[in-house]
């Protein structure tokens, strides 16, 4: 694994998964995202840190969210930023990833944000440049989606503290869902009570089994008592047309509306990663309802984001 | 090294910040020394004055050399700068670069009338044109010795201790 937290300078070389982030390592990225997250309220959000430093969010997949806040939090740094949306189609012109990154180097990036739709071209990236160069996996196939999974533990610790009492449901397209592999990572590590996920047998993943998680196939069992129900997006690029019936069967099963929720805690946290399929996963009064903190994961995200980066300069 | 003892500093600088403290005059620690003074001033000025801390952290000009150092407690300014007389406060002033970094970040804040810095140690080694208005002695160190004001106990002491790389933790 490249991954790696230098536990003394609180320097990160890359992060491409969250399997290797311990416990302290988390906390200091958390403690970190605190301070960023002040600057975020400030009139002048902007800081110095990173300038002179050039980031390149290099998109193979769409997204909006992810790269938009790793643009923000890019700029916040005072970091120059490049955008690049390639569309895997269109790498028509036989140039490898690595000479596309080669290339970039040599134009002066020292920071990449890769998102790709194939698990482990992130680590591909770190283990190919040098040693001052960083890689930040932005989501890759079903494997990872570090920072998300950051964020997402983030903004439970903002409103619930004490994760040891804390009693979470994961639910939807687990086996499809990098937000959920990430997200089932940091928990456990963060030492929350009961991980649970929820979803029909189609999208549990063959090695569920190996995870530190109580499944669950129906939200009338799987919500009962649960502090945070965190929602998934039905992945339907990611997806065969059979593994579900259809969007309102599916809403029918596994969908969050204000019945449901209210089998989980009183004041339970219900987060969502973006983008929302309203009426497919969540009902809009619960997306939109005062124990929704999915608006908040949006601004934790853009803190969490400026740790990870601002993390990354500094001492060799 | 003979050092007094923190409680008489800031004893003086208390005196200090009282004969001219006005409505207008805001109290800024730089931790962690400058936030300990800070909570002892507390005690000891009478009547509403704007307290913050300014961290500076993030605008030093070492990062590339130390890294990204976070301090327990960081930037908090709750109140409007503008105006203001801000009276910067600090344990030791050594080579003026966290100085440097902090005046940088309170003008992300807003526009002082006027910004003054008060030290219980100044150690007369300035690598900016940057000193303080007021220090509560003056002494001559070694330069590899890192002096700052910390706890022990519930008590407030001055630890020293022998530095091998030079920039850092200043």
């Amino acid at each position: 694994m490249t991954n790696q937290i230098i536990s003394n300078n609180s320097k990160i070389n890359h992060l491409i998964s969250t399997d290797d982030l311990n416990y302290e390592s988390i906390i200091k990225i958390f403690d970190m995202a605190e301070s960023f997250f002040k600057i975020g309220q400030r009139d002048i959000k902007k800081i110095p840190l990173l300038r002179g430093k050039t980031i390149c969010n290099l998109f193979f997949e769409n997204s909006t969210r992810t790269r938009t806040t790793f643009e923000i939090a890019a700029k916040r740094l005072s970091a120059d930023v490049i955008n690049l949306d390639i569309p895997t189609s269109s790498q028509s012109k036989g140039e490898s990833i690595f000479d596309m990154v080669d290339n970039l180097i040599a134009m002066g990036t020292d920071i990449f944000v890769v998102r790709h739709p194939e698990a482990g071209v992130p680590n591909k990236i770190a283990n190919h440049v040098a040693s001052n160069i960083h890689i930040i996996n932005g989501g890759d196939g079903s494997n990872a989606h570090p920072t998300q999974g950051l964020l997402d533990a983030f903004t439970i610790r903002k409103f619930k503290k004490n994760f040891s009492n804390l009693k979470i449901a994961i639910v939807g397209d687990i086996q499809h869902s990098r937000v959920a592999k990430s997200e089932i990572n940091v928990l456990s590590t963060l030492g929350a009570k009961e991980i649970r996920v929820i979803g029909p047998k189609s999208l549990m993943p063959d090695n569920i089994d190996q995870l530190k998680v109580k499944v669950f196939h129906t939200m009338e069992e799987g919500l009962k008592d649960v502090d945070v129900v965190m929602m998934l997006r039905i992945q339907k690029e990611r997806m065969n047309n059979d593994t579900i019936p259809s969007e309102s069967e599916y809403f029918k099963s596994f969908g969050l509306n204000q019945k449901r929720l209210k089998i989980a805690k009183d004041n339970a946290l219900v987060l969502h990663p973006g983008p929302i399929n309203r009426g497919v996963e969540i009902e809009s009064e619960v997306a939109d309802g005062k124990q929704s903190a999915i608006l908040n994961q949006v601004k934790y995200g853009i803190a969490i984001r400026m740790a990870v980066m601002a993390m990354m300069v500094g001492k060799k | 090294m003979n050092l007094p003892k923190p409680d008489l500093l800031i004893d003086k600088i208390f005196k200090k910040i009282s004969s001219e403290i006005d409505k207008d005059t805001c109290l800024i620690g730089i931790p962690s020394g400058g936030s300990l003074i800070i909570n002892e001033l507390k005690k000891k000025i009478k009547g509403p004055v704007n307290y913050g801390l300014i961290d500076g952290s993030f605008y030093r000009d070492d990062l590339e050399i130390s890294g990204i150092k976070l301090k327990e407690k960081t930037t908090s300014i709750n109140f409007d700068i503008d105006k203001k007389k801000i009276i910067l406060i600090d344990d030791v002033f050594y080579t003026g670069r966290t100085i440097r970094a902090a005046i940088n970040e309170i003008f992300d804040f807003g526009r002082p009338k006027e910004i003054r810095l008060y030290v219980l140690i100044n150690r007369k080694s300035n690598e900016l044109p940057i000193q303080p208005n007021y220090s509560a002695i003056e002494i001559d160190a070694p330069k590899n010795i890192f002096i700052n004001l910390t706890h022990e106990n519930n008590n407030l002491i001055f630890s020293t201790n022998k530095i091998n790389d030079e920039s850092n933790n200043l």
